[in-house]
């Protein structure tokens, strides 16, 4: 299908375009911007004259919850989040269960999801057989069956030998390793930041050390191995100058936040409300404040969902038996413009934290931009739009967002996946 | 995010449940330790009973064992002439696979008045009271009799109704904490109480392992030597020292606790003369307390358990009203 | 609001010719084990002038809170105050002592107080007032001024008490 994207306002942070200009899709490419190619007949349009045409959002953390957990969410209902959410690449981290240690196991998913086709999925392996943290995983085979990258999801490696052969094996073949720094023991049995909130209600606290600590461990590691890193979804602002001054020492290092962390802080708790209940924990608002100033300077390379659907059941419990983790690929986008609005943030340099930033920690060519003749997957939203967050807007099987209620700026009218228009929405 | 809506209280601003002391208002405060005074009175009669919540049904939800806190519930309802049923609900049973919430389902089907609920995860009764909001029953009524280390409210009010009896009021008065106030509900209660009734100096007094980090956040200062703690305090309350707690992980010994912080004779002569002692009970002799100061004129101990039947009949008439 | 009281209720009335009047005709059916018990407020006050009048010990105090029949739709009094009827109520002769007597209610709570007391040779009942309107089968020995006719639904017949101890009745209408 030939499709032409009229009169909207085109940002693709990677070119540095922002100026309203026509996109032109032909055999699911870029065809064109701006002028029509010479022989291209339209044979759709789409009039996106108050809008933002962007690349499809790249978001580096949504959990499908299949294989094992389909009674939370199942990668169809999922994939019909992402594209309501303007998503096109999501990358899966391997906490499913059993988790992404086997290639067939990753080839099974990959083929699930190209026939579901909608967004591309990009596979990250787990680093150790089982997450268990004790044996190497076969890094070499998993990237075969599609794996882009290697972590343990939130569960660390206990034993700092096994991560230090792990960074060792990675480097051997340049994968990326990514990793969300918690200290084993000063997490374990915590759920709540170690500070205000925590003493005044009772919870188990986790300290921002728990983050540090592991982060300096893994930075150590990872300079003495030259493996390339990822850190995910970082919470306190004490992390920040040892991301800082790794990469000052020439590490490539590259890090992101998640969208929780972005807007919330540990007063969000009120009387226990288990939405707030994430991993890592809702830290103080110096931090958050912190978190956001970064990721508006590009210390912090990109913002994610971290989606994690997960059942009534499992949050209807006391605060520390209830399972941790939000949805969030639905309001990634409008999360991202409210950071832009409040914090005055240029609308192409926000895109860009959920588009080409993390484009290239998947190391991705092909996602993230507009250029010509790359795959055109497409975010087309109303920046003064509204997206009302309730348990019947959301598509997402799971209804587990502190937002519940809220109503956020922003609105995807169109997804566009290969020039295929998955996605539309009326104003 | 504003700040929700109080759940323990209504529209109107009145008592729904007793969840925490922490904001809980002053005049709320106040009139349940006055409501307590007649009920003390009626348990000195014969009969001791009213017949004031006649055909209310009460239910004992202890997901956690403690006989003695259920059992002074177990008084004041039958006091008031409820009808109250105890449930033990040992985590087995929750491991069996019915939810917190279906218990409670099924207990609002038995028309449940009230819910006197003891569970060892912080924040268990907002759970349930929310999950009563939701489901429209604001005819029930909670009582949270322990929840993890949040809250303990009947027993910070039953303190503040011995401090009020002995000392004559609040706002004169320097308090000490000594103990595990990490792990205790029964402190934060007292803090929140104290602090609302306008102590003007609350002092927590234990080793670092003990106390919360960044403990001033609570408002209250932080004193590791208890010598210097106790010094022209008024009243001194002791927390109980949980066995679990006391061998190896956050305590070297037993023996050393109490050698450095447990109240002796001794230690609490620096305190004023007409200090008082109060401990929640059960005591742990030779632990956290010395025999001689346990059994002294100087201990409100016992009086400490009386109060709390006539201050838990203040407080289930309250709400059930 | 301009219903009229009955005719011949005055908006203030003279508690202290009442109290006197009241006290005359309990003198002469006094015994020796006569105990006077106010229900809380206004008894406690017309009790304790009675007692002085009768030459008789501290009267009792009872507070019927915790024994209303009506905690649903009212709930707890704020601050109910502790009762002690005074002495050893086992067969003594006891004149509960009220201000108004109106439905009878407040005195079917106050013989259920009593009683979980002890058990008390007879009970009579003492009031300033009977403004009527029963809806128990509970009647007074003594009362210093029976309305003929009731008073209108709104209006309340309050005893009050001055700085110096004088008691008032008042007519809010």
């Amino acid at each position: 299908m030939k499709l032409r994207i009229a009169h909207g306002r085109l940002i693709d942070p990677a070119n540095h375009i922002d100026r309203i200009a026509d996109v032109f899709i032909a055999d699911g490419l870029i065809a064109a911007i701006g002028d029509a190619p010479a022989d291209f007949t339209v044979e759709r349009e789409i009039d996106a004259t108050g809008l933002i045409v962007a690349p499809g959002l790249v978001d580096l953390c949504a959990r499908l919850r299949e294989p094992g957990n389909e009674y939370r969410a199942t990668l169809e209902s999922e994939m019909h989040a992402a594209m309501a959410g303007g998503v096109t690449s999501l990358a899966i981290p391997p906490d499913t269960d059993p988790p992404l240690d086997e290639p067939g196991l990753v080839e099974m998913l990959c083929h699930r999801a190209k026939k579901l086709n909608r967004a591309h999925i990009y596979p990250v392996g787990a680093l150790t057989v089982g997450l268990r943290g004790e044996r190497l995983s076969e890094m070499a085979e998993l990237t075969a069956a599609g794996c882009v990258a290697f972590s343990q999801a939130s569960r660390p490696i206990t034993n700092n030998a096994v991560l230090l052969r792990t960074l060792q094996y990675a480097s051997t073949f340049g994968f990326r390793v990514w990793c969300q720094p918690g200290d084993p023991y000063l997490t374990r049995d915590g759920v709540a930041h170690d500070g205000e909130v925590a003493a005044h209600l009772g919870l188990p606290p986790i300290a921002a050390a728990a983050e540090t600590i592991a982060l300096y461990t893994i930075l150590q590691l990872a300079e003495h191995t030259g493996a390339r890193l990822h850190i995910a979804h970082l919470s306190c602002a004490s992390s920040l100058p040892l991301i800082r001054e790794a990469r000052a020492r020439g590490m490539d290092v590259t890090c992101d936040i998640d969208i929780h962390h972005l807007h919330l802080d540990e007063s969000d708790i009120g009387y226990f409300d288990t939405h707030c209940h994430l991993a890592p924990p809702l830290r103080a608002r110096a931090d958050r404040d912190a978190l956001r100033a970064a990721l508006a300077a590009g210390e912090i390379d990109a913002l994610c969902s971290n989606h994690a659907p997960v059942n009534d059941e499992a949050k209807a419990l006391p605060f520390n038996e209830s399972e941790a983790g939000a949805i969030g690929l639905e309001l990634l986008l409008p999360l991202a413009l409210k950071w832009a609005r409040e914090d005055s943030i240029a609308l192409p340099e926000a895109l860009a934290r959920i588009t080409l930033a993390p484009a290239r920690i998947l190391d991705s060519q092909r996602a993230g931009h507009l250029s010509v003749g790359t795959r055109a997957d497409l975010c087309i939203f109303d920046a003064e739009g509204h997206t009302p967050v309730t348990r019947e807007t959301l598509t997402s099987n799971g209804k587990n967002t502190p937002f519940l209620g809220q109503t956020l700026p922003g609105k995807v009218r169109y997804t566009i996946v290969e020039g295929q228009i998955m996605y539309a929405s009326d104003a | 995010m504003s700040t929700p809506h109080h759940p323990q209280l209504d529209r109107d601003g009145r008592l729904q449940h007793l969840l925490t002391l922490e904001g809980l208002p002053r005049e709320i405060l106040t009139s349940i330790l006055d409501n307590a005074a007649p009920f003390l009175a009626v348990a000195e009669r014969e009969i001791k009973k009213v017949p004031l919540l006649r055909g209310k049904s009460i239910f004992n939800l202890f997901f956690e064992n403690s006989t003695r806190t259920r059992t002074t519930f177990e008084i004041a309802a039958k006091r008031l002439s409820a009808d109250i049923v105890n449930l033990n609900i040992s985590t087995s049973s929750t491991a069996k696979g019915e939810s917190l919430l279906d218990t409670i389902d099924n207990l609002c089907a038995m028309h449940a008045d009230m819910f006197v609920v003891r569970h060892a995860s912080s924040g268990a009764p907002f759970l349930i009271a929310r999950h009563l909001a939701n489901i429209g029953r604001n005819d029930i009524h909670i009582v949270n009799a322990g929840d993890g280390r949040h809250a303990h409210p009947t027993q910070g009010l039953l303190d503040m109704y011995t401090i009020r009896h002995y000392k004559g009021g609040f706002e004169h008065l320097r308090v000490a904490i000594v103990g595990d106030i990490l792990h205790s509900r029964v402190a934060r209660s007292q803090i929140a109480a104290l602090t609302t009734l306008g102590v003007p100096e609350i002092r927590v007094i234990g080793p670092g392992t003990l106390l919360p980090h960044d403990c001033a956040r609570l408002g209250v200062r932080v004193y590791h030597d208890i010598r210097e703690g106790l010094r022209d305090v008024d009243v001194v309350m002791m927390l109980r020292l949980q066995n679990e707690r006391m061998n190896g992980a956050l305590l070297p010994t037993p023996q050393e606790f109490f050698k450095v912080w447990g109240l002796t004779a001794e230690k609490l002569a620096l305190a004023k003369p007409d200090a008082i002692v109060m401990h929640p009970g059960p005591l742990n002799r030779g632990v956290e307390i010395d025999s001689a100061v346990a059994d002294s004129p100087q201990a409100v101990i016992l009086p400490q358990v009386t109060f709390g039947i006539a201050v838990r009949m203040a407080v289930m008439s309250m709400l059930a009203a | 609001m301009n219903t009229p009281a009955a005719p011949e209720l005055p908006a203030t009335l003279d508690a202290a010719r009442l109290s006197q009047e009241l006290a005359a005709q309990i003198r002469p059916r006094l015994r020796p084990n006569t105990h006077l018990v106010g229900l809380y407020t206004g008894g406690v006050w017309l009790a304790e002038t009675l007692a002085e009048q009768l030459g008789l010990g501290a009267p009792g105090v009872l507070d019927i809170s915790f024994y209303r029949d009506d905690l649903n739709e009212r709930g707890l009094a704020l601050a109910p105050k502790p009762s002690a009827p005074g002495i050893d109520i086992n067969d003594a002769h006891i004149i509960l002592v009220d201000d108004i007597l109106q439905t009878g209610r407040t005195i079917r709570a106050a013989l259920n107080v009593l009683f979980d007391y002890g058990r008390p040779a007879c009970v009579e009942l003492a009031v300033l007032v009977d403004r009527g309107e029963r809806q128990l089968p509970i009647a007074a020995q003594y009362c210093a001024l029976t309305l003929s006719s009731p008073l209108p639904e709104h209006q309340r017949l309050k005893l009050e008490r001055g700085a110096a101890g004088e008691l008032q009745l008042r007519l809010e209408r």
